[in-house]
């Protein structure tokens, strides 16, 4: 598909711009009607109608949303959220860009060895850590808590965003450290007073990446927290659906709700996303 | 990371004299302390986090596959009552028992798994890439486009696969459409076959965006003069595609592909949220498997999981090996 347009320099008939457009169009609408489908589907008040979907057209109604948000602890789920993807970023990033700085511009031992640990712990599958890290978190308290939840996703998402911002750093000339070294700063002071500023792109999606991967985690949100007042959205949502009732009408309404957050911050994040991510994977 | 060698050694990179070769390991450990202890220190919270939260439990689970660990005698705390463990070693039993054991489980995961892996990867990243050209051109509604196709991946997963359930539910709108375009309705959900197809389409929608933006990012990256170059010596679009297009991507594309075959080999959330764990045996990859032995029965079989586990870690390992081998290979070539 891709083949046979690539690159008609300059100009590009008619022919070509339809069809360019129109494999553009197909794959944006499969892209986007699954998630267009849940928002339509959220407007069924009736807890059947998922399964006529044409009834819906006939009365939407925005009844499920006002159920959801005056009648379930959909706020407490929502701020529970906000704290813990919040907390994984900031955590996750600070944490993922002095390591990857580190690695970045230092030749000490350890360098390559570190890099491929990174790569190594994206291989651990979550079953065999499940239990263990169950027993590390009761064992230092931490079970059932933010700080403790902050942590685990911490370590799914840190390694990839340690790599992705050395690659990031790498692109940075060293001499602007060299130059900070020489006006007194601390190496702590170069990298906090002059990369970080410089790397914005870079932590964008560092950052973006982090917040998706808190704030979407179901397996060990479900697994980790206990008490149902420390539920996050993802794991209250699987409460409209247990094996005695199947509320699917609010689970697609909180699930739009849930959606748009994370939307708006792909929203602000966007412009930095290419530019991010190519200096990622440029270099290894 | 050593994927992308020569791409790191044209980096500008500190010119202060290496270390000399003779000196021992313990000076150099020490000189590249005094010299770099700040990036020691910077490295610490990521190492610390890592090797409790998984270092740590790794070695457990390592543990346990040479043992008969299950919930029952492992110990635990109920109430103030703290109960030891009780299991006891049983060395490669665990291994025997799952490659070769009676209910013959493992192996058809395992093929699945790879081509599931194998599929999942190859169809999303060629998306990826025609998406990602077809991107990098003029088009106007560019920042729309780009917009939409990356939903898949700013929308959080289980909301998404939620929409895919309804969808392809046996009167969803997927089976409607194809009813009116008079084909067969396939029990997406339910047939073992076409879960299979259901589960590589969900998670081919769900790993696009990702690859997509990374290959628009790599193809950023390549010269225009090389295309003007080409296009001067008389190539054709394909040759074109073919000889600046790829090769130019490979630093991107040989990273993304790791990644993606590692992140496929593991994918746990889509089986489990699309299929739940009735009636869904033959779509189960390894994770997802291992994850049944685990909370699947009672009492939980610690020791079959984790095994399944370190088996999983281990083919990966050996996978990313040859794999930097060859790319290695490939950029010596090149050079």
């Amino acid at each position: 598909m891709s083949t046979k347009k690539t690159r008609g320099r300059g100009e590009r008939g008619p022919l070509a711009s339809a069809g360019l457009h129109s494999v553009l169009a197909v794959a944006a609408f499969v892209a986007a009607f699954p998630v267009a489908w849940v928002a339509y589907i959220s407007l069924g008040a009736g807890e059947f109608d998922y399964q006529h979907p044409n009834r819906i057209a006939a009365h939407p109604s925005l009844a499920n949303y006002d159920h959801v948000v005056n009648h379930t602890d959909f706020f407490t789920w929502l701020g529970n959220s906000t704290l813990i993807a919040a907390g994984t970023t900031v955590v996750g990033v600070l944490v993922a860009a002095s390591a990857g700085y580190a690695v970045s511009r230092i030749r000490f031992l350890g360098r390559g060895t570190l890099m491929y640990t990174f790569l190594l712990t994206q291989m651990f599958p979550v079953s065999v850590l499940m239990v263990p890290m169950y027993k590390i978190l009761a064992d230092t308290k931490l079970l059932d808590t933010y700080g403790g939840l902050i942590l685990v996703y911490c370590t799914t998402a840190v390694p990839y965003c340690a790599w992705l911002l050395k690659g990031y750093f790498d692109t940075i000339p060293v001499e602007i450290d060299e130059a900070g070294r020489i006006d007194g700063l601390n190496p702590f002071g170069t990298f906090w007073r002059l990369i970080i500023p410089l790397a914005r792109p870079g932590l964008a999606v560092a950052a973006f990446y982090t917040f998706l991967t808190a704030w979407g985690e179901v397996a060990f949100a479900s697994f980790f927290l206990l008490s149902s007042n420390h539920y996050t959205l993802a794991v209250g949502l699987q409460t409209f659906v247990s094996q005695f009732n199947s509320q699917w009408n609010y689970m697609a309404a909180t699930g739009v709700l849930i959606a748009i957050p994370a939307a708006a911050f792909f929203y602000l994040v966007q412009k930095n996303l290419v530019t991010g991510l190519t200096a990622g994977g440029t270099k290894g | 990371m050593t994927v992308a060698a020569p791409a790191e050694a044209a980096t500008p990179r500190r010119t202060e004299e290496k270390p000399p070769k003779q000196a021992g390991p313990l000076r150099r450990l020490r000189r590249s302390y005094d010299q770099y202890w700040y990036a020691w220190a910077m490295c610490a919270p990521v190492v610390v986090i890592l090797g409790v939260l998984v270092g740590y439990p790794l070695v457990l689970g390592i543990m346990y596959t040479f043992t008969n660990a299950t919930s029952l005698n492992v110990g635990h705390t109920i109430g103030v009552n703290h109960i030891p463990d009780t299991f006891s070693w049983v060395g490669l039993k665990q291994y025997v028992d799952i490659l070769s054991g009676p209910d013959n489980q493992f192996w058809p995961h395992f093929w699945w798994t790879i081509i599931w892996t194998v599929s999942c990867v190859a169809i999303t990243v060629s998306l990826g890439l025609g998406l990602a050209v077809l991107l990098n051109r003029q088009v106007r509604g560019r920042t729309l486009y780009r917009t939409l196709l990356v939903l898949p991946w700013a929308v959080p997963t289980f909301v998404t696969i939620f929409s895919w359930r309804l969808l392809l539910s046996d009167g969803g709108a997927v089976n409607h459409l194809l009813g009116s375009l008079g084909l067969g309705q396939p029990e997406w959900l339910s047939n073992p076959f076409w879960q299979k197809i259901a589960a590589i389409t969900v998670n081919v929608w769900v790993g696009v965006p990702f690859m997509m933006l990374s290959m628009l990012g790599g193809l950023q990256a390549i010269p225009g003069e090389l295309y003007e170059a080409a296009e001067m010596d008389g190539a054709s679009p394909w040759q074109r595609f073919r000889n600046v297009t790829l090769p130019g991507l490979r630093p991107v594309s040989s990273t993304v592909i790791l990644l993606g075959v590692i992140w496929t080999f593991n994918q746990f959330i889509v089986i489990f949220l699309l299929f739940g764990s009735t009636n869904s045996d033959s779509v189960q990859i390894l994770v997802t498997y291992s994850y049944q032995l685990f909370f699947g029965q009672n009492p939980m079989d610690y020791a079959g999981a984790a095994t399944v586990g370190v088996l999983c870690l281990s083919i990966l390992v050996v996978f990313t090996e040859f794999y930097r081998r060859w790319i290695r290979r490939m950029q010596g070539e090149q050079a």
